[in-house]
C-alpha cells in the first residue's frame, strides 16, 4: 500500500533524475486542466501562483477573508538556505545532515536532500519578488544562526520573516487572480473531499457568509491547510487553524503519517488566566543571551531579585554543560516541565521558568540587548505588563508545530491518487522534530518547486475521465455535508463548543504533551470517546447553517479534533520509544534523556481509517539511512 | 472588573443594525480585549443568544484579521496595537465602551463587527506585485539592495491590511494602505521596471473601489498598528505625478 516512489541513484541526483523522467503537459493543453488548491499559506499560495503562471486553471480556496491572513504570516525567525554566502562551511549536504539528525532520524532521506537542494532557489525567487530581507551595508543579504546548527544560514526580515514571505507569495497569487488564471474563493471552507473511481476529483465547501454548500470539480486536488496544533486548544497557532481538510481526506482514504509527532516550543509566554485563548511565542533567538533558571528550593515565592545566586538552579547549564541554554527545542521543553513538576516553577500556578537577561545586560549593556531583542521585550511587556530589562522573563513551553500530517510519497501525493498534500499538512520532511527556520523553507519548496513538476506529471500520465459536479459522488458528499451541518445545529445542548475544546486540550496537554506514558495514553483513549459522545449530545450551537455562524465553523473543526486526538494517542501508544518531540517516559536513558529504539521503530507510521467505531490499521514505511549514520543525540 | 459594552449588532449586509448593551463581569487585567469578548460570547451562548461576530485569527497582531472601533477609535487607540493584543489592564472597573465595525462604503458590514475588506485584495491585484514567474530568478546576491532602501521597503511592507487606516480616515481613504505597498515595491531595484505602471494602476483601482482621497488629517498614521508613516502617501503622490507625466509623454 505504501509506495514511497523514491527515485533510484545517488541521493544528489535523485531529484534531477526524477524531474527528467516526469511527463509534461503541452503549454497549449494546460488550459484544459484544472487544479483545486485548498489553503493559501506559503505552500498553497506558492503552488497556486506557480501553476497559474504555467497556464493551468487554478481554483484556490481559503476560509479567511483574504489569502494574506494564512498562519504562515506569524512565523518570526527566518528561513534556512544552504547558500554558504558566509563562507563558513555550509553546503547542501550539511543542511540535509542537520535536518535528518535534528529530526531524530525519523524522516525520509531522499525528501530531506531535495529540500536542502531547493532551499537555494527559494531565496532567489523571494528576492526577485521583492521580499525585503535584512541586508548588509554593501547591499548583500544578511544571515544569522539558529538553534541546533553551527553555520549562519538563516535569512530573515526582522522578526517578521513569515509575514514577508507570505506577502511575496500572496502578491504573486493576486497577480494571477488579476489576470484570470487563478480563481480565488475566499471565506470558503472545505468540508469534504470527493473521490470518483478511486481518484480525488473535487471538494465540497461551505460559503462562510451565506452558508451555501457548494461542489467544485477538478483534475487534481492539493491540500495545503497547515498543522493541527490546536487539538491542544492552547497553542501558538492561530485560532482558526484546524485539521478538518486533512481529516476529511483521511476519512476518504488518505493515510495519516506520524500523527503523534508534535513540537513543543520552549520559549512562550506562560498561561496567565483561565480564559486564555492562545499562547504567544517568543523567538528562540532569546536563548542566545538569556539564562534559564528556577529556584533550588520548592515553593520559593520570593521575587527573583531577592533569590541569591547560590539558591538558583541554572538547570540547562548544569545538565548540558556543552550546549547550555542552546539545547534543541524538545530538550529545553522537557527540562522546563521537569523542574515545574518538582514544584520549582515560578509565576502564577508554578507553570513557568525564568529567562534572565541580567548577565547579558551587565556584559553588553542595555542598549545592545535592546538593539538585538527590543521588539521581543516590547511584545513581552505589552502582554504581561512586565519590563524584562528589570525582571527576568517568565517562559513556558507551548505546542507550536505538527511534524505529522497526511502521508505522501516522494511526489507529495497521498495514498489517494490525485490528492497532493503540501507544507505542514503533510508528514514529509521533519521527522520527529523540526529545526528552527525550516518550516518556511519546506512550505515554499513544496509550493514553488515540487508541485509544479509533480502535478503536471500526474495529469500527463493518468487517463482522467470526464467528470463534473453532477456526478453521483458529488451529490453523495453534499448529502453527507448537509446532514452533518444539520446535525450540529440541531443538537441544542448545554455546552459551548469552546468549553468542550478546552477540556479536550487539557486532556491532550496533560496526557499526550511533553511526556507520554502507556498509562496516560490509555487513560486518554478511554476519555476521548466519552468527550466526543458528550459533544455530539450536548453541544449548543446558536443559529442556523444558512448564515454567517462562527460557532458552527468552530464546531465542525472541534468535531474533527475529537477524532484526530484519539489517533494521536493511538500512534503515541504504539511508538514505545522516545524520539524528537515524542517522549515516552518508559524509554529513557539512566540520566533521563530520550532513548530511541531503532531496532523496532525505524519507520514512519501511516494509519488507515477503517470506518466509524473501528480501529485504525497501521501501515509502516521502513526508513533506511544510507547517508547519515544513526546516532543517539547527545548535548551533554 | 465590570464593564458595560454597547455593541453594534447586525444580522447581515442587508439588515439594519443597532446597538445592544451588555454587561460583562469577572474581567481580569491579564485578559486581552478579545478574550474579554470571548467571555461575553460564552455567557451569551449559555443564555441562548447569538454570540457577537468579530474577526480574529493569529491573536498576535500580525494576520490583520481583527479590528473594530472602541469608543470611536480604531483598535482602541493604544499606539501600535491591534485589538487582539490590547490588554484589559488599560481599562478600569465600570468603564463603558462602544464597539462598532469599520465604517466605510468600501467595507460593507457582513455581520456585527465583521466587514468585507476584499477591496484591498483588488488593489493588490491591480499592481501590488513584482512580476517574477517562479524559476527564472537570478542568484539572490546578484541584486544589490542598499540597506536604507531595504529598511524603507520593510517599514512599508509591515502593513497587515487590517483596514484601520480606512476606518479612521474622515474620507474613508485607502491611501495609507496603497501607499505602503507602492513604497515597498518602488523602493527596491527589483520593483523599478514596473514602477510607473504599478503606481498608475493601483491608484486607479483604489478610486474604483469607492475609497475617498487624502486630505492630510493624519488619523490613519495615528491608528496604524504597524506605525506606518503618512510620509509614504507623499511618496506615492510623487511617484504618481512622475508616472502620469511620463505616461503622457509616451
Amino acid at each position: 500500500m505504501l509506495e514511497s516512489k523514491i527515485p533510484s541513484g545517488p541521493i544528489e541526483q535523485k531529484w534531477e533524475k526524477s524531474r527528467f523522467d516526469m511527463k509534461l503537459v503541452n503549454p497549449a493543453n494546460r488550459r484544459k486542466h484544472s487544479v483545486i488548491i485548498v489553503g493559501s499559506g506559503l505552500a498553497g499560495a506558492a503552488a497556486a501562483a506557480s501553476l497559474g503562471q504555467q497556464g493551468y486553471q487554478v481554483h484556490c480556496f481559503s476560509f479567511h477573508d483574504s489569502p494574506r491572513r494564512a498562519h504562515s504570516i506569524a512565523a518570526q525567525g527566518g528561513i534556512n538556505a544552504a547558500k554558504n554566502y558566509r563562507n563558513d562551511g555550509d553546503s547542501i549536504f550539511r543542511l540535509f545532515y542537520d535536518t535528518v539528525k535534528g529530526g531524530d532520524f525519523r524522516a525520509r532521506e531522499a525528501n530531506v536532500y531535495r529540500l536542502a537542494q531547493i532551499s537555494v532557489n527559494i531565496i532567489d525567487q523571494c528576492v526577485a519578488q521583492g521580499v525585503p530581507f535584512a541586508r548588509e551595508y554593501g547591499g548583500l543579504l544578511d544571515t544569522r544562526s539558529f538553534g541546533g546548527v553551527q553555520v549562519s544560514r538563516t535569512f530573515y526580515a526582522r522578526g517578521q520573516t513569515g509575514q514577508q514571505l507570505l506577502l511575496g507569495a500572496y502578491q504573486a497569487l493576486e497577480e494571477q487572480v488579476g489576470c484570470g488564471s487563478v480563481m480565488m474563493h475566499t471565506r470558503s471552507e472545505m468540508l469534504d473531499l470527493v473521490v470518483v473511481n478511486g481518484r480525488a476529483r473535487g471538494i465540497i465547501t461551505r460559503d462562510l457568509v451565506t452558508g451555501a454548500i457548494e461542489s467544485h470539480c477538478a483534475d487534481v486536488v492539493v491540500l495545503a491547510t497547515g498543522g493541527y496544533s490546536n487539538v491542544f486548544y492552547l497553542s501558538t497557532n492561530a485560532k482558526a487553524s484546524n485539521t478538518s481538510a486533512i481529516w476529511r481526506a483521511h476519512r476518504r482514504g488518505a493515510l495519516f503519517g506520524n500523527p503523534c509527532f508534535t513540537q513543543i516550543h520552549p520559549t512562550c509566554i506562560p498561561v496567565s488566566n483561565e480564559n486564555q485563548s492562545k499562547l504567544t511565542l517568543m523567538s528562540e533567538s532569546l536563548r542566545n543571551d538569556g539564562r534559564v533558571w528556577v529556584p533550588k528550593k520548592k515553593g520559593d515565592n520570593r521575587p527573583p531579585g531577592q533569590i541569591p545566586e547560590d539558591e538558583r538552579d541554572y538547570y540547562l547549564e548544569r545538565r548540558y554543560p556543552s550546549f547550555g541554554n542552546l539545547v534543541p527545542r524538545d530538550v529545553a521543553s522537557r527540562n522546563a516541565k521537569e523542574v515545574c513538576d518538582e514544584g520549582r516553577g515560578v509565576g502564577p500556578g508554578g507553570q513557568g521558568v525564568y529567562l534572565d537577561f541580567a548577565d547579558a545586560i551587565q556584559r553588553l549593556g542595555e542598549a545592545v540587548v535592546r538593539e538585538k531583542y527590543g521588539n521581543l521585550f516590547d511584545m513581552y511587556e505589552e502582554i504581561t505588563g512586565e519590563n524584562a530589562y528589570k525582571v527576568p522573563m517568565r517562559i513556558f513551553p507551548a505546542v507550536h508545530y505538527t511534524m505529522g500530517g497526511l502521508w505522501v510519497d516522494y511526489q507529495l501525493m497521498s495514498t489517494i491518487p490525485g490528492l497532493f498534500v503540501a507544507g505542514e499538512a503533510n508528514f514529509s520532511d521533519h521527522g520527529a522534530n523540526r529545526l528552527g527556520a525550516s518550516a518556511l523553507m519546506q512550505g515554499l519548496a513544496d509550493g514553488y518547486f515540487i508541485l509544479p513538476y509533480t502535478l503536471p506529471n500526474y495529469i500527463a500520465s493518468s487517463s482522467l475521465e470526464k467528470v463534473d459536479t453532477s456526478h453521483p459522488a458529488f451529490a453523495a458528499a453534499r448529502v453527507d455535508v448537509n446532514k452533518r451541518v444539520a446535525k450540529l445545529v440541531g443538537i441544542k445542548g448545554k455546552r459551548t463548543v469552546d468549553s468542550i475544546h478546552r477540556e479536550l486540550g487539557k486532556m491532550m496537554w496533560e496526557n499526550c504533551g511533553m511526556a507520554r506514558s502507556a498509562a496516560s495514553l490509555e487513560s486518554n483513549l478511554e476519555r476521548i470517546p466519552a468527550l466526543r459522545e458528550e459533544f455530539w449530545n450536548n453541544v449548543n450551537i446558536i443559529g442556523t447553517g444558512e448564515e454567517y455562524n462562527q460557532s458552527l465553523e468552530k464546531a465542525g473543526r472541534v468535531a474533527d479534533f475529537l477524532e484526530l486526538a484519539e489517533l494521536i494517542c493511538v500512534d503515541a501508544l504504539q511508538r514505545a520509544e522516545s524520539c524528537g518531540g515524542h517522549f515516552r517516559v518508559e524509554s529513557q536513558t539512566p540520566d533521563g534523556e530520550a532513548k530511541r529504539d531503532d531496532e523496532h521503530f525505524s519507520y514512519a507510521s501511516a494509519w488507515e481509517w477503517k470506518g466509524e467505531g473501528a480501529q485504525w490499521e497501521l501501515h509502516k514505511e521502513p526508513l533506511a539511512f544510507e547517508y547519515v549514520h544513526l546516532t543517539q543525540r547527545s548535548y551533554k | 472588573m465590570k464593564l458595560t459594552l454597547k455593541v453594534w449588532r447586525q444580522q447581515d449586509a442587508k439588515s439594519a443594525g443597532k446597538f445592544v448593551t451588555y454587561k460583562v463581569q469577572n474581567v481580569t487585567p491579564d485578559m486581552s480585549f478579545l478574550e474579554m469578548l470571548d467571555l461575553l460570547n460564552e455567557n451569551l451562548q449559555n443564555q441562548g443568544q447569538a454570540p457577537i461576530a468579530f474577526e480574529h485569527d493569529c491573536r498576535e497582531g500580525i494576520c490583520g484579521s481583527c479590528g473594530f472601533l472602541i469608543n470611536g477609535v480604531a483598535h482602541g487607540g493604544h499606539r501600535g496595537t491591534t485589538v487582539c493584543q490590547l490588554s484589559m489592564r488599560f481599562f478600569k472597573d465600570g468603564d463603558s465602551l462602544t464597539l462598532e465595525p469599520w465604517r466605510a462604503k468600501a467595507f460593507p458590514v457582513l455581520r456585527d463587527l465583521a466587514v468585507d475588506r476584499s477591496a484591498f485584495d483588488r488593489i493588490i491585484q491591480a499592481g501590488g506585485y513584482i512580476t517574477a514567474p517562479t524559476g527564472g530568478a537570478p542568484d539572490a546576491n546578484a541584486i544589490l539592495v542598499p540597506k536604507d532602501s531595504a529598511e524603507r521597503a520593510f517599514d512599508a511592507a509591515a502593513c497587515i491590511g487590517c483596514g484601520a487606516c480606512v476606518a479612521a480616515c474622515p474620507n474613508a481613504a485607502a491611501m495609507l494602505f496603497t501607499a505602503a505597498k507602492i513604497t515597498h515595491l518602488n523602493s527596491l531595484p527589483q520593483g523599478q521596471p514596473q514602477r510607473d505602471q504599478r503606481t498608475l494602476d493601483m491608484v486607479a483601482a483604489m478610486s474604483e473601489e469607492v475609497f475617498g482621497s487624502c486630505t492630510n488629517h493624519g488619523e490613519c498614521e495615528a491608528v496604524c498598528p504597524k506605525k506606518i508613516p503618512i510620509e509614504f502617501i507623499g511618496r506615492m503622490n510623487r511617484d504618481l505625478i512622475h508616472a502620469t507625466l511620463h505616461h503622457r509623454g509616451k
